[in-house]
């Protein structure tokens, strides 16, 4: 493998008694799409801006492309693009000034009319930022972490807030940016959106990678187990629960048989990779025929679950990241 | 790949270059910044609207004062003319106190801030180029309000020009400073506006604009002459109408200046 683009060793950072990140380490490709999953307050944020320079470790390394980002967070911001997570901007910019402006800071600018057309902004280019749209604002504000023309760019939930369509029409644009050659590290609370796009990811909770793959690796890596939703009609749920669960005492491919909780006539099976084809000759042999038979794909949730022993709900974590801690700038105080 | 090849360690730059874009920075700062129509009213046309309202509002503020003994600094003095210096003071403090902490709460509330320190211009640059617009407006509404006055009314020659420039300069100052120091801290453009109003009308009453010169009560004078807007209105009116140096103003302009100047950017948040 190439030498990493994006090296995060052991990082720490706490805001006075609270531990934003507690010990956090990864590597990122050149090239990649990189995901950092997790929920919401589990220092996902705050491993990124740390990573550019934006806040002050408390232990660990961070490097990109092997500058030292604590020491020396001027001598990346040629070459790192930062999408923050909120709009920052003035209200009463245009699409096309914001552009041209931050076009001005860096050494080696992309073309800022080539950008709006690649990010749909052409017709809006001369609109307030106030007027736009949220998905026009993000799209805006992706464009404007590439305007550098960086190597690496952070996209830190880019997504939130938009409608499916956007979310979807985002996610392409994300595949359009990397196939320009960028490497992108995606922060995001959204399973799908990082099974989606990241060709590897770490996930986070509370601070911590609880674990680190591509997105079928982690999914494979789960117990070989799999799982199978029968549904009955009313008068038939009774019986074929009974009938499932003399097979699961007798039949090693069948270990467990519940009824779903939420919706009545729904019996959950699971068991080994082959459990369906034991349930087929018992529930023929008693002449239950199910309504509808589903298998459940495994996807990150259970992989989160598997590796937290908690159901995935982007609620979860801390609070949010605490906004009062001070930011390190180049030429400041650092 | 690219993306690989380009992947070689670099050696470390110094920190970034720092300005590069700084002149489109200011271009855009100004053109954006002039898009608030009442930042422009206030900084541009506000000082000359007053000094237009109070000479043909308010009866005999165009009769030179006879009523003053003779030695006096406002003998033969128009009252509208004794305006002047207060309301030049109030330009400068409507600019610096009014608006631009508003401006950096604006900025810091919407993370502008932030978001210029993930570039490698030095976010200290956006506080360079709204003094720079702020400054150049005080200029021009001053300009205008001398302009207009003298068509319209008159003006008296300062007696000694260069401590009425002395006086404005630092009152620029120490107003900025002030102003500065407010953005330093303030949060919330709400937060801003009320606390820039809770420090800008006191300021504006102790420089005499409700009692210019020749009326202020000696009360409002002895205080007036410790604050920044108050000692700038005071230094102007010797300067223009009197003789002799005001130096405890001056003093007092400068020290408003040395304490909260480096106080504002020590205090400076950018988050």
């Amino acid at each position: 493998m190439a030498k990493p683009i994006v090296e995060v060793s052991h990082l720490r950072k706490t805001y006075g008694d609270k531990v934003a990140v507690d010990d956090v380490s990864f590597a990122v490709q050149p090239g990649e799409i990189f995901g950092i999953l997790g929920p919401n307050g589990a220092g996902k944020t705050t491993t990124v801006e740390t990573l550019a320079g934006l806040r002050t470790a408390d232990g660990g390394t961070v490097r990109v492309r092997g500058i030292d980002t604590q020491r020396h967070p001027g001598a990346v911001r040629d070459i790192l693009g930062v999408q923050l997570q909120e709009a920052a901007l003035h209200d009463k910019i245009t699409v096309r000034e914001a552009l041209n402006l931050f076009a001005g800071f860096y050494a080696n600018p992309a073309d800022p009319e080539e950008l709006l057309a690649m990010l749909d902004l052409t017709p809006h280019a001369d609109r307030r930022f106030a007027k736009l749209s949220g998905g026009q604002k993000q799209r805006l504000s992706i464009a404007l972490a590439l305007i550098g023309n960086p190597e690496i760019a952070i996209l830190d939930e880019l997504t939130t807030g938009l409608d499916p369509q956007a979310r979807r029409n985002t996610w392409e644009l994300v595949e359009r940016v990397r196939a320009t050659g960028v490497t992108i590290l995606l922060v995001t609370h959204f399973m799908e959106e990082a099974e989606r796009l990241c060709d590897r990811l770490v996930i986070i909770d509370a601070g911590n990678v609880v674990a680190e793959g591509t997105p079928q690796g982690l999914i494979d890596a789960l117990d070989d187990d799999s799982t199978v939703v029968l549904r009955f009609a009313p008068d038939d749920a009774g019986r074929a629960r009974d009938v499932l669960e003399q097979l699961a005492d007798s039949d090693p491919e069948v270990a467990r048989v519940d009824l779903a909780e939420t919706s009545p006539g729904e019996v959950v099976v699971t068991g080994t990779r082959r459990v369906l084809f034991a349930l087929v000759p018992a529930l023929a042999g008693a002449d239950l025929v199910p309504d509808d038979v589903r298998t459940v794909a495994r996807s990150l949730e259970d992989v989160f679950l598997a590796h937290t022993g908690r159901a995935y709900s982007t609620g979860t974590g801390d609070a949010d990241a605490p906004t009062d801690t001070t930011l390190v700038l180049e030429g400041g105080r650092s | 790949m690219t993306a690989t090849a380009t992947a070689t360690p670099t050696r470390v730059r110094p920190s970034g270059t720092g300005w590069r874009g700084f002149g489109r920075l200011l271009r855009t700062e100004t053109a954006v910044w002039l898009r608030d129509s009442s930042s422009v009213f206030f900084g541009v046309l506000f000082p000359t609207v007053l000094l237009v309202g109070v000479g043909f509002g308010i009866p005999g503020m165009r009769e030179p004062i006879t009523g003053a003994p003779q030695d006096s600094l406002w003998y033969g003095v128009t009252p509208i003319a004794t305006y002047l210096p207060t309301v030049l003071a109030m330009a400068i403090g409507t600019l610096a106190i009014l608006s631009l902490p508003v401006t950096f709460a604006t900025f810091r509330d919407k993370g502008v801030l932030r978001r210029m320190s993930t570039t490698p211009m030095r976010p200290q640059a956006i506080i360079v180029a709204h003094l720079a617009i702020n400054v150049a407006t005080t200029f021009i509404g001053v300009a205008l309000a001398l302009g207009v006055a003298q068509a319209l009314f008159g003006i008296v020659q300062p007696t000694q020009l260069g401590v009425v420039l002395g006086a404005f300069v630092l009152g620029m100052l120490s107003l900025f400073s002030l102003g500065m120091l407010l953005s330093a801290v303030v949060n919330k453009p709400s937060t801003a506006n009320a606390v820039a109003s809770l420090v800008y009308f006191p300021l504006l009453f102790l420089a005499g604009l409700w009692t210019p010169g020749p009326i202020m009560p000696d009360i409002v004078r002895q205080i007036g002459q410790f604050t920044p807007m108050g000692a700038a209105a005071q230094a102007m009116d010797t300067g223009w109408f009197g003789e002799g140096f005001p130096l405890l103003q001056y003093v007092v302009m400068l020290a408003y200046t040395a304490v909260l100047l480096p106080l504002a950017i020590r205090l400076f948040r950018w988050t």
